[in-house]
């Protein structure tokens, strides 16, 4: 590592922890009047103060946080398993299996009476999103390397998350067409949101990136050395099918959980690894890191911002991170034709 | 039986037969494997590293199925650089090297000072020491072919296994390659390469002469009936000359 690339991660970590406890302050201070920091100690001050920034605000900026480092996080790993930097948990039919296994729960819910979403309460209900996602997003992954044949081929990967992610979403039309009391539910989950975020959902936001990011990162030097390609990895005595079993169920329970609480995020799990290559190149180790940071920080923007541009409505977050993102990779297709 | 030893292997690649009942032992020192196109040279080589299943037949590595060893067991004696250098990330030349002491150290153990020492090394003898703080996307051909040979040579095994390993590099280098093998050898490792260039295999302790995935001769460069398999294989297209105390080949192009 030169001095230089020492300087810039130093630079990207530091600018990345400013960034979160900023955006976190202003994560609390936006409320339905839009941004404000005196209307923050107004809030706190007021007899509701407890339970709107408490009850409702913290829990709703730490979990955006925690959601956004999960998807940066997949994104990171999959970039760097999949050695595609256009790779993301979509790539994998990961967030189209979690959304139909939501949706089947939504419509059995519906079907049965009990209607629940991404705004249920209910614990059991909440770990049955969970459950429901995760499974989906396993069976989306699975389904994927299946129709790949492995994970080898980066082009067949590719096409084969394409199709798989289209049949999911066929199928989860095909849900809702024969229980449309599931649409709603399922509208609220294609636009992403993170207003249903509470402090279950971050307990379980926390414990899926306690369980992912740590051995991920102890598996880092094997995406390092996946850099030189897979014969040269096995070659160093890496055992690549272990090592793509779990970094897949990395891939597959940090979507499934985001996905389950959040919704479908879009472009999150593409640009954070993006970005952070861009400012701060280095091994995976950092990579994984910072991009888990960079997630967190993005998805945490857009919400304060989601919440603050046409207050005292709010733009679901999903809608805001498809534009952002996607205006960042036209802005970076641009640069490049121009080069 | 000590080292690698191939027993009766046969590999197809898709409907292709690359492997037909191979069975092969190598001497201590250097070995060339040549021949024409699609003889099936990376294949065995391959094969050997342990990185391509088998048909029929085994490979031994010290008299044990060189199969049932540890997937580290087996790199930390068998070094290998593939043909077509792979390269994405953003790794810098000097962590790139470093990946050799992956076989060594397991995913989760971290360098020490003997680690770095062999870094240094590795970088030193494949002379990309000069830019171990640049990124290896950002090199040339030859450059990044020498980067990857250190990586190989960083591994530290008693066993070099080279696919092609002066692809890229202009011939000074080559010469450097050579006697950076010579180096290699004299310290006791053995060293197995496939090469195009006739006139550097010659330059060989044995060669193993591979043609539609059998073997057609293996001998010391001076045997005469080798030279005689080796222009048959290349349909009489070359010729082996005399050069001082050297062979060179030559295309055999009439005027």
């Amino acid at each position: 590592m030169t001095a230089t690339d020492a300087r810039r991660r130093r630079r990207l970590a530091i600018g990345l922890a400013l960034a979160t406890l900023v955006l976190l302050v202003a994560g609390l201070a936006a409320g339905s009047d839009g941004w404000s920091l005196p209307d923050l100690a107004r809030t706190w001050a007021g007899p509701d103060g407890a339970l709107i920034v408490g009850q409702i605000r913290a829990p709703r900026t730490l979990g955006a946080w925690l959601t956004g480092a999960l998807l940066g996080l997949a994104g990171a790993i999959a970039q760097g398993l999949f050695r595609n930097p256009l790779a993301d948990p979509y790539l994998l039919g990961s967030a189209s299996g979690a959304s139909l296994g939501v949706v089947l729960l939504l419509a059995a819910s519906a079907s049965g009476g009990h209607a629940i979403g991404l705004a249920t309460a209910d614990t059991l209900a909440r770990i049955g999103l969970v459950g429901a996602a995760f499974g989906g997003a396993l069976l989306g992954v699975l389904l994927t390397l299946t129709l790949a044949r492995g994970a080898q081929q980066t082009t067949r990967l590719l096409l084969a998350g394409v199709v798989v992610g289209v049949m999911l979403a066929a199928a989860s039309d095909l849900v809702t067409s024969a229980v449309p009391e599931a649409l709603r539910g399922k509208q609220a989950f294609l636009l992403g949101s993170t207003g249903y975020l509470g402090w279950g959902s971050c307990a379980a936001l926390a414990v899926g990136l306690a369980l992912t990011l740590p051995p991920s990162w102890r598996l880092a030097r094997a995406l390092d050395a996946l850099t030189l390609g897979a014969d040269t990895a096995t070659s160093l005595g890496v055992a690549l099918p272990k090592v793509r079993v779990a970094l897949v169920g990395a891939i597959a329970l940090a979507t499934g959980l985001a996905v389950s609480q959040a919704g479908l995020i879009a472009f999150v799990g593409l640009v954070a690894p993006h970005l952070v290559r861009r400012f701060a190149p280095a091994r995976n180790g950092f990579a994984l890191l910072a991009s888990a940071a960079a997630g967190g920080t993005l998805l945490l923007l857009a919400d304060v911002l989601a919440r603050s541009l046409i207050a005292p409505r709010e733009v679901p977050v999903g809608v805001l991170t498809a534009l952002l993102g996607g205006g960042y990779l036209v802005w970076l297709l641009h640069r490049r034709r121009v080069a | 039986m000590s080292g690698l030893r191939v027993e009766g292997v046969s590999v197809a690649l898709g409907s292709t037969q690359a492997l037909r009942e191979i069975s092969l032992a190598f001497a201590p020192g250097w070995t060339a494997i040549v021949g024409p196109n699609g003889a099936g040279k990376s294949t065995l080589l391959r094969v050997l590293a342990g990185l391509q299943p088998v048909d029929a037949g085994i490979v031994r590595f010290d008299g044990q199925p060189l199969a049932a060893m540890r997937p580290r067991e087996r790199s930390m004696r068998i070094a290998w650089l593939a043909q077509q250098g792979e390269a994405s990330g953003e790794l810098t030349v000097r962590e790139v090297v470093h990946l050799g002491r992956l076989a060594r150290l397991g995913l989760f153990t971290a360098p020490g000072a003997a680690d770095e020492a062999r870094v240094d090394a590795a970088m030193q003898e494949a002379e990309c020491d000069a830019w171990q703080q640049r990124r290896l996307h950002g090199l040339s051909g030859g450059e990044r072919q020498r980067v990857l040979l250190a990586r190989a040579l960083a591994v530290d095994a008693p066993w070099l296994l080279l696919d092609e390993p002066t692809t890229h590099l202009d011939p000074p280098h080559q010469v450097a390659l050579v006697r950076l093998v010579r180096r290699q050898v004299n310290a006791g490792t053995t060293v197995v390469s496939v090469l195009h260039d006739l006139s550097l295999a010659l330059l060989a302790d044995t060669l193993v002469v591979m043609q539609q995935g059998r073997i057609r001769a293996q001998g010391a460069r001076d045997d005469p009936q080798l030279h005689a398999a080796l222009s048959e294989v290349f349909d009489g297209a070359i010729r082996i000359e005399r050069f001082g105390a050297r062979w060179i080949v030559i295309p055999h192009v009439e005027p």
